[in-house]
Formats: structure tokens, C-alpha cells, sequence
């Protein structure tokens, strides 16, 4: 254990926050609709991936926190967890935490926590992610019909697992509401202007429960970490 | 002026060209984009810088096979960043192949249509994690010596991309070694996946020169306009005497029982190639031929949309396109 116990809990959750992300966007290798996107994702996925190992190494031994808890331990986001679905759905998953991580990054990087320093460095990538994240949600959302009828679906289809980014995280000096209302407004104005419908649904789940933040996850991560974890935990005490 | 007269001006003007060329190739000057060239050199080169860029981009399909259960998040960092070199060497390619005329989206399509080709050696499946440290060690180590030497391509473009993608394949290649040496010194069951992996990738990798030099079907003219520059068997040879104290200091041994020193030559002999199951694999016989080529068509399809919406946004917007 290397920090103060305070800020273990927020590094945890944000740390998982990255490395289930990072995973997903590992997911499209191979599969991107263009060339540039394959080194635009991989790029997001290693820069998430640093943030991951940076964040775990606060709270202990990165393989061990990653490979060996189960499930209910991980402290993720919901949302970082969804399937990629389609492009449209990968894009609007990334506006939505990037946007998030942009804005509590450079809150955390004028502080004074053992996260202070991780959240300098990410706050640089986590704003290309948000241009990135951006860039495609005008795209998508203001190119074809299709494109669009896809994008607001997906916007859609997430929006109840944004509610969840707002709850406080302990040991954090964050004013949580008012990260919520910079965050409306930025993600508000980005749907507006990429022409979609800012979704009218609930932004927590009627089970939330606190969620994935309380190791309350959605059934397709278990999958997820099935597949993560199994070669690491086939071979107890391996080094790699 | 009569059409004769033309005609032989023409003529004439033609062998200028040729004779500039010829003397500019035997210089060891580049040939950049905009002057003149033969259309069968062109030709070639297109065809041999697609086959290199298809590879790239459809070798990311039996590595990705492993980034979503790489044991460690330091193996999985060091792969992901690998896998995303590969995507970059493709851009790079098709960008080569740009300078002579033929778009990426052309060549893609040949791709797709199975009218072009890309390297065998990725028609072989990644069954175990050793397989990602195997390929990195051989795959990357055999493409590093075949394209060193295309690094002083004549065609300018070509020989530049080849610079900055062998310092990377280098970078691929030792991090391939480490990983399969972090295995054979690991525990008996990963000492044994690696021993296997090597077992199914060392034959598949000598192959990746190509043919013997006998039935090479383009070596002699591209050897002559210096695109080339060593023998398919030349290349080979120099891979097996790399690879023989790498392996030996790696704790495995290559599945060859003719593997020997030759004092006499001062190279490694080494035993049959298979040919059959080369020729077959490379006529689509090979154990992932339909399934790589499949993937990247559903990729492509699957794509279609986000790249039609990024078309009309540009047009809308009056952006240059992506
Ligand atoms: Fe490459
Ligand atoms: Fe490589």
C-alpha cells in the first residue's frame, strides 16, 4: 500500500474505470471501419491502459488487482463496461466518460493528492479523447440519415449509465454537482450542434443502487472478465 | 508536321526517359514520384507494396487474437502498442502506393476480392499466448531481413516508409524474444508453450521469403531495377544463421533435425522446406485463409456506414475527407 487510504477508494474506481475501457477499445482491433481509426482507437486503449496501471499501482499490485478479484471487487463505471456495439455506440460511450474524465482530471490536477500528478499527465490525453469523441459525434450524428438514426440511438441507449459518474468518490475535493452541470453543458452542446436529440430518459437505471461504483455490475461484464483474466489465473504465481 | 515525324520524336523522347532512368537506377539515385519511370516498374512496385501493406493490416488480426487475454497489463500494453505499429506500417504503405497513382481504396478492394495478396504466414492461427512472442521473434525477425535490405529500394517513398518501419519491427522482434524468454525460463507448462509455438511457426517463417530462387516469378527484374536486392534463398540463409544462437540462448530448439554448422560455407545447413504446403497455403489452403480475409471484409462492410457518414459531413461542411 502506497498512498493514504483516503484517496485508495477513488484511485480504485477510476483506475477500473481505465483499465475496462482501455479493454473494450482493445476489443476493436482488427475491426475498425477505417485504418485511421484502428492507431485513433489503440491510442485511446493505451493511453487509458497507462492511466489504469498508474492508478492501480497506488492502491497495490496492478496483475493482482486486475487478474485476481472477482466481479462484485471491481469498482468501474457501468458505462465503461457496455459492449462496443457499433462505432456509433464506441463513440458515444467515449464522449460521455471523456468528457467526464476531462473535466474531474483537470479539477484533480490542481490539487494537492497522490492522483495530483496521474491527473496532469492524463488530462492532456483524456482532452484528445473528448476532441476525438467529439469529432465523430458531429460526424455520425450530422452525416448520413443512417449515421444519425444510429448515433442518437446509441446516445440514447447510454444515457442511463451517465447519472452514475456523479456520485462522490471518497477522499476527492470535488463540488460533484457542479461537475455534473459542466458536464450537461458540454455534452448537451456537443449533441446539439452534431444535429441529435438530447435524450429525455433517466440517467441512472431503476436498480442503480449506487452500480458499478458498488461492484453492482451489468451481466456482460463477467464475460468480459472471464476472458481477461483466464490465461493470468491458469498459471497461479507465473511470471510473464 | 506529319504523325511519323511525331511518332519518332515520341520515340526518342521515350528512350531519353528510359536511358535517364536506367542511368539513375545503376547511380543508386531515387526514383521519386513525379519523374519518369517505366510502367512495368511501376507495376511492381504497386504489386509489391500492396502485397507489404495487406500483410500489415491483416497480420493485426492473429496478434489482436490476444490482446483481450494477455496475462499481464504490461504484456497487454506492449501488444496493443505492437498491433497498432502494424496499423501504422499499413498507413504508410498504402500512402507509398498513393505516390504511384493507386488510391488505398483501390487496393483494398483488390484485397477484398481476393486479386491481391498478402503474406501467407498469416494464415496460420495464434493458438496459445506463446504464439504473440513466436511471431514477434520470428515473423517480425524474418520481415526485418527481408526489408532492411528494401530500405535502399530505387523507389524513394518505398525505401523511406521501409526506414521507419524496420526500426519498429526491430522494437517487435525483441519484444517477441523477451516474452519468449520470460516463458522458457517460466514454469514447465509455459517452457512448453513456448517450445510448441516455435515448433509451429519456425517452417511457416522460412517460408516467408518466398519460393527458391529458381521458381521466383519476379526476383530477376526487380533485382535488376534494384527493388530488390538479395535471393529469396540469400534472405533465408542469413535468417537461419540469426536464428540459430537466438534460439539456443533462448533454452528452445528449432524443429529441424538437419540443423547444423557448415564450416565449409560458414553458414547453418538446414533441412526441406516443404513447398507443398507452402504452394498450398498461399492458393487459400491454408488453415486461416477464409477466416482472415472474411474479418477483414465484414470489417470493411461493417465500416461502410461510418465512412459514408464521414464523406457527407465533409461535403456538408466543405472539410477535407479523413
Ligand atoms: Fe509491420
Ligand atoms: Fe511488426
Amino acid at each position: 500500500m502506497t498512498t493514504a487510504p483516503t484517496t485508495h477508494a477513488a484511485a480504485l474506481a477510476l483506475g477500473d474505470d481505465a483499465l475496462v475501457l482501455s479493454h473494450r477499445l482493445g476489443e476493436w482491433a482488427g475491426n475498425a471501419p477505417v485504418l485511421e481509426e484502428e492507431v485513433a482507437l489503440a491510442n485511446i486503449a493505451l493511453d487509458l491502459l497507462g492511466q489504469a496501471r498508474v492508478l492501480l499501482s497506488l492502491v497495490g499490485d496492478e496483475d493482482e488487482l486486475a487478474y485476481l478479484r472477482e466481479e462484485r471487487s471491481f469498482r468501474n463505471l457501468q458505462l465503461v463496461e457496455q459492449p462496443n456495439g457499433d462505432f456509433a455506440h464506441t463513440l458515444a460511450r467515449q464522449l460521455y466518460f471523456s468528457t467526464y474524465q476531462r473535466l474531474l482530471y483537470r479539477e484533480l490536477a490542481t490539487g494537492d493528492t497522490p492522483l495530483t500528478g496521474l491527473a496532469a499527465k492524463a488530462v492532456k490525453e483524456v482532452a484528445y479523447h473528448q476532441d476525438h469523441a467529439e469529432h465523430w459525434t458531429l460526424r455520425l450524428g450530422d452525416g448520413t440519415p443512417e449515421s444519425h438514426r444510429r448515433m442518437q440511438q446509441a446516445c440514447e441507449a447510454l444515457w442511463r449509465y451517465t447519472g452514475e459518474m456523479f456520485q462522490p468518490l471518497d477522499g476527492l475535493d470535488i463540488d460533484w454537482p457542479q461537475l455534473e452541470a459542466d458536464w450537461l453543458t458540454s455534452v448537451t452542446g456537443v449533441l446539439e450542434r452534431a444535429t441529435l436529440t438530447v435524450p429525455e430518459g433517466p440517467r441512472t437505471g431503476a436498480w442503480a443502487a449506487g452500480a458499478g461504483r458498488q461492484g453492482l455490475h451489468t451481466e456482460p461484464f463477467g464475460r468480459m472478465l472471464a476472458e481477461m483474466q483466464h490465461l493470468h489465473r491458469s498459471h497461479p504465481g507465473a511470471t510473464w | 508536321m506529319t504523325a511519323v515525324t511525331t511518332d519518332t520524336q515520341e520515340a526518342e523522347a521515350q528512350a531519353a526517359h528510359e536511358a535517364a532512368f536506367d542511368a539513375a537506377v545503376a547511380a543508386e539515385e531515387r526514383i521519386e514520384p513525379r519523374d519518369w519511370m517505366p510502367d512495368a516498374y511501376r507495376a511492381s512496385l504497386v504489386r509489391q507494396i500492396a502485397q507489404h501493406a495487406h500483410s500489415e493490416i491483416i497480420g493485426m488480426q492473429p496478434e489482436a487474437n490476444w490482446i483481450t487475454r494477455a496475462p499481464t497489463l504490461r504484456r497487454k500494453a506492449i501488444l496493443m502498442a505492437k498491433v497498432q505499429d502494424e496499423a501504422g506500417h499499413g498507413l504508410y504503405l498504402y500512402s507509398a502506393a498513393e505516390t504511384l497513382g493507386t488510391s488505398r481504396d483501390e487496393l483494398l478492394d483488390k484485397l477484398h476480392a481476393g486479386r491481391q495478396k498478402y503474406s501467407s504466414i498469416f494464415n496460420y492461427p495464434t493458438l496459445t499466448w506463446a504464439d504473440v512472442g513466436a511471431i514477434g521473434w520470428l515473423v517480425d525477425g524474418a520481415a526485418i531481413t527481408n526489408q532492411v535490405p528494401l530500405c535502399r529500394c530505387s523507389y524513394g517513398p518505398y525505401a523511406r516508409a521501409m526506414v521507419r518501419i524496420c526500426k519498429e519491427e526491430s522494437f517487435h522482434q525483441r519484444q517477441g524474444y523477451e516474452s519468449l524468454l520470460a516463458l522458457s525460463k517460466g514454469t514447465p507448462e509455459q517452457h512448453a508453450m513456448a517450445q510448441d509455438a516455435v515448433d509451429r511457426w519456425w517452417w511457416p517463417s522460412l517460408m516467408m521469403f518466398g519460393p527458391p530462387d529458381g521458381e521466383s516469378a519476379h526476383s530477376a527484374q526487380s533485382m535488376a531495377w534494384k527493388i530488390k536486392r538479395h535471393s529469396n534463398d540469400e534472405l533465408r540463409q542469413r535468417f537461419v544463421d540469426i536464428c540459430v544462437p537466438q534460439a539456443q540462448a533462448l533454452g528452445l530448439t528449432l524443429p529441424d533435425p538437419d540443423l547444423r554448422w557448415n564450416e565449409e560455407r560458414g553458414h547453418y545447413d538446414f533441412g526441406p522446406i516443404d513447398w507443398t504446403e507452402f504452394w498450398d497455403v498461399l492458393k487459400g489452403n491454408g488453415p486461416c485463409n477464409e477466416q482472415r480475409l472474411d474479418r477483414r471484409r465484414q470489417a470493411h462492410e461493417e465500416g461502410a456506414w461510418v465512412r459514408e457518414a464521414a464523406a457527407a459531413y465533409a461535403a456538408k461542411h466543405g472539410e477535407a475527407r479523413a
